[in-house]
This record gives C-alpha cells, sequence and structure tokens, in this order.
C-alpha cells in the first residue's frame, strides 16, 4: 500500500493510524525560524468517529488506507443485519454491523441511499443523507388550527427517530428532517 | 472541474499590500540604507540541516550548471557589505522547500537588512522602529533571554536540565516519540508548542541568547551565567515568529567550519548535501565590517497589519495556485 508524508496531508485524505483508518481533518506546519519542523495533525478514527490530534516530524510518513465512500440504498435487516445495495448497477449488497451502523440506524428507510464507509471492503460506518423524509407513526394530536410558532411536541418517526415537531402535525403526515441536527424542517 | 485560476488575496488587499512596500522604502531612505538587488540563484546554498533547498539547472558559460534557489538573500548581500557598500536592505523572494501551511509559502518575499557597526542591541531597536511604523499602537516591546523563557513558561533550563527530562517534556506535550531526539530537537518543539503562541501578544516580544548550537549565522558569545550563547535575536507579535537578527559572524574560518558541520549533520540525517557559497568565504576572508543583520518576513508583518489569518490572503498566488 502506498504511504504519505507529512506534507502530503491534506482534508479528507484517508490513512493508518494505530491499526485503525482515519481520514486527515487538518494538517498545521509548526516551524521555528531555524529549528525543525513539526506538523499537528488532526485525525478522525473512522472506526469510532473521535477526533484525534497528533504531531508528527515533518517528512514522517503514514500509510494510506483503503477506505472507500460509496453511495447504497437501503434494502432490510434480518435480524442481525442490515443490507444495503451499491447504486451503480451492479447490485453489489454488503452486509453491515450494528456498531457500523451507529446512530444512522434511526434514520434508516429502504429504498433510500446512504453513504458507506469500506474499508478493506468491509463496512464500518454509514451516514444518512442530510435531509430525509419521514412518516410520522406517533405523536399526541394535533391541534386544529394552530398553526402559530412556538410550542412543539415530540413525534415518533418511521424510523423510530423521535423529534420535536409543531403542535399541528398529526400522525401519518411526512416530514422532512436534517439527520445531522435531528431537527424537524417542513411538511414534505 | 472549475480551475482556481483565481488569487487568493482580494484586489483591494495587494494595494494595501503595495502601500505597505512603499512604507518600507521609505522607511529605509529616511535612514539612507540602499535598497540593493541580488541573484535568486547561487553557485552556492544554505547549509543550514533545517532548510531545504531547491535547486535547478541551467546552461550557462560555464556549461550545464547546478544552481540553488535562495533560502535568503544573505551570503550575496555580505559580499555587497564585504565590497563596501554600507548599510543595505533588499526585498527579495525566497524559497524554502517542503514549507506550506497557514504560516509558510514555498516562496516568499523576506526583507533583510544589514547595519555595518550596528551592535545587536542597537538593530533590534531598529527592527522595533519597522515593526511599529507598519503597525502602530502595539504595546511596549520586552526583550527575554532565551532560557528565562523555558525557565518561567516550563520550569526547565534549555542549557542545563538532563536531555532525558527535555525529551520527556517535550514528549508529553507534542504527544509524540521524542526518546531519540536530540537537545535541539526538544527545545525547537517546546519552543514552538509551548512558548511561541504565547509571544508578542499584546505588545512586541524580542527572544535573545539563544543555544550556541542554534547560531547559524551569529557569533557565539557568553551570557551571564558564564553558557554558551548565540549573539542571536527573533521577534514576535501575535504568536507570529517575524524576524531573526545576527550579530554577523565575520570570521572566515569559522564560518567554513561551520558550513562543512552543517553538511556532515545534514548527510548523517540523511539529507544531500548543498553546495558550499565558496565566494561567501573569500568575502569574509577579504573582510567583511563588523555589524548585525536581520531577516523578516514581509508576507507575515502585512498579515498582522491587514488582520488576516492566513498568508495566503496577502498573496496573490500562493504554491498550490502558481
Amino acid at each position: 500500500m502506498a504511504s504519505y508524508s507529512t506534507n502530503e496531508f491534506k482534508g479528507g485524505l484517508k490513512v493508518m493510524l494505530d491499526g485503525d483508518p482515519c481520514a486527515i481533518v487538518d494538517n498545521e506546519f509548526v516551524k521555528p525560524g531555524k529549528g525543525q519542523a513539526f506538523n499537528r495533525v488532526k485525525l478522525r478514527n473512522l472506526m469510532t468517529g473521535r477526533v484525534w490530534e497528533r504531531t508528527f516530524k515533518s517528512g514522517e510518513s503514514l500509510e494510506a488506507a483503503d477506505v472507500l465512500e460509496l453511495d447504497m440504498e437501503y434494502l432490510y435487516n434480518d435480524g442481525e443485519m442490515w443490507h444495503f445495495m451499491k447504486t451503480d448497477g451492479s447490485f453489489e449488497q454488503y452486509a453491515v454491523d450494528k456498531r457500523a451502523l451507529g446512530d444512522t440506524e434511526k434514520w434508516l428507510k429502504e429504498q433510500v441511499a446512504y453513504t458507506v464507509t469500506l474499508w478493506n471492503d468491509n463496512p464500518i460506518s454509514v451516514s444518512a443523507p442530510n435531509f430525509i423524509e419521514l412518516e410520522v407513526t406517533e405523536t399526541d394530536p394535533g391541534l386544529k388550527g394552530d398553526t402559530a410558532q412556538g410550542g412543539s411536541k415530540p413525534a415518533t418517526l418511521s424510523s423510530g427517530a423521535v423529534v420535536r415537531v409543531p403542535l399541528f402535525i398529526n400522525e401519518g403526515e411526512v416530514l422532512k428532517v436534517d439527520t445531522r441536527t435531528g431537527e424537524y424542517v417542513s411538511r414534505a | 472541474m472549475t480551475i482556481d485560476w483565481q488569487p487568493t488575496a482580494e484586489i483591494a488587499t495587494l494595494r494595501e499590500r503595495a502601500r505597505l512596500l512603499a512604507r518600507v522604502r521609505a522607511f529605509f531612505a529616511e535612514r539612507d540604507v540602499l535598497e540593493v538587488e541580488t541573484p535568486v540563484l547561487g553557485h552556492g546554498g544554505s547549509t543550514e540541516v533545517h532548510l531545504d533547498s531547491l535547486c535547478t539547472e541551467a546552461r550557462t558559460p560555464a556549461g550545464r550548471e547546478r544552481l540553488w534557489l535562495q533560502t535568503s538573500p544573505e551570503f550575496a548581500m555580505k559580499r555587497l557589505l564585504a565590497a563596501g557598500s554600507g548599510p543595505i536592505f533588499q526585498l527579495a523572494r525566497c524559497f524554502r522547500d517542503g514549507e506550506t501551511g497557514a504560516r509558510h509559502n514555498l516562496e516568499f518575499t523576506m526583507l533583510e537588512w544589514y547595519r555595518p557597526g550596528f551592535s545587536l542591541a542597537a538593530l533590534i531597536d531598529e527592527t522595533e522602529a519597522l515593526v511599529r511604523a507598519l503597525l502602530p499602537g502595539r504595546g511596549a516591546c520586552r526583550r527575554h533571554r532565551y532560557r528565562s523563557l523555558f525557565r518561567e513558561m516550563l520550569t526547565v533550563d534549555p542549557f542545563t536540565t538532563p536531555l532525558e527530562d527535555l525529551r520527556q517534556l517535550a514528549g508529553e506535550r507534542g504527544g509524540l516519540d521524542m526518546r531519540d531526539a536530540d537537545r535541539d530537537g526538544c527545545l525547537d518543539l517546546l519552543m514552538s508548542f509551548c512558548i511561541e503562541p504565547y509571544l508578542g501578544r499584546e505588545g512586541i516580544d524580542v527572544v535573545v541568547d539563544y543555544p550556541a548550537s542554534q547560531a547559524a549565522l551569529a557569533r557565539h558569545g557568553v551570557d551571564d551565567e558564564g553558557d554558551a550563547v548565540a549573539a542571536r535575536f527573533e521577534l514576535y507579535v501575535d504568536g507570529l515568529e517575524l524576524a531573526n537578527g545576527y550579530d554577523e559572524l565575520v570570521d572566515a574560518d569559522e564560518q567554513a567550519a561551520r558550513f562543512a558541520a552543517d553538511n556532515a549533520a545534514r548527510e548523517a540525517a540523511g539529507k544531500p548535501a548543498v553546495d558550499v557559497d565558496q565566494r561567501l568565504i573569500a568575502a569574509l576572508e577579504a573582510g567583511m565590517p563588523e555589524g548585525s543583520g536581520v531577516a523578516l518576513g514581509i508576507d507575515r508583518l502585512i498579515q498582522l497589519v491587514l488582520g488576516h489569518r492566513e498568508l495566503a490572503e496577502v498573496l496573490a498566488f500562493p504554491a498550490s495556485r502558481c
């Protein structure tokens, strides 16, 4: 596998650190005028999502990580694994375990495309599209005519997520939700 | 795909930049310091272990020659001093391989000037005056000994604390393995991670009495405690190293010995040796007047004056767009 030296580090580059695949977030070149140079690097561990801050002597290198991010459509859950299919027409499927799926579990909807991160061809994480449309399966009855601002109530969506919604929303309605913040955006 | 042909500095910023450079030229004109221009290319390059030179080849009357792009205009300017130029300054384009970041660009503009007959203290005063001419309203200028900063901010002494203790502290503060690092490597890390960010926060901070091992082209001296120090200063504003000055080494033999030692250290570090500037050695043999000189990163000073966060904001095109 190729390796990258500190002066090739830039945002998004995938490298191996302490046995885990990481994405470079930030790379700061630090050098006293007449002295040795260092690179202070922020890396996101793709297995845990945690951000690490590490220092390297300039010129040191890290092994490249075989990481791919692919669009895949969610198919079904077999009770243990969640199954996704590539959207490139190959019909190739990947089974994702609970750990890799993480918090995205509550945003799953069949036939929607998610970004699945593969490391050495194994799924290690799944991220939802920024906005998704989901049906309300449970919420207190809506207050007729109340479209005023202020006031909200919890609503459970078909994927299992619970979001705060305005009082006028009823069960059975389809809502647009921001998956990054978990906030209601609008009626779909 | 769109091609990033646009400048990273706004045109209004480039106007301000031109105004500041005119101010610099006026500063030296008022003081009868002569503006000079010297070649970017040289038969010799900087041998310093932690500077990497770019080099190129050219067809010249002497045939196909290897030429070095300067990391500073120091050698050529010293030859002018030896030839009797008197005080000189230059706004020179310099090149340092591998240096890229928010505060570094592969090529940059150095303001360098030499003052025959000036003590280091007199040159510190003049450097402060130049900074204040461009950056008015800055707080007081304080001078610190290198070792005092380490004692106050890290409770170690760069000269006397055992190397093992420095390695451990540098490793902890830097978050990396420093077990094989040498003394200067540990000090460099501690200086740039734990001390520099706090220098020049309000006013201007000047650091003097560097360890003799970090002298480069400065004379050696002895501090009040009897330790060998370099007659060198650095000036900081807002945690940014702006200028580096020396009481200049004028001894040709000592200079030649330092170049050779640098190249030996380069080879030990797995770096290629750099051709030594024999014309500088010859000029020192002929006699260069004693005095002090300083190099100031003018792009950084312009960045500070205009309140920008990144060097690229004051450069028309940084290396990524050249």
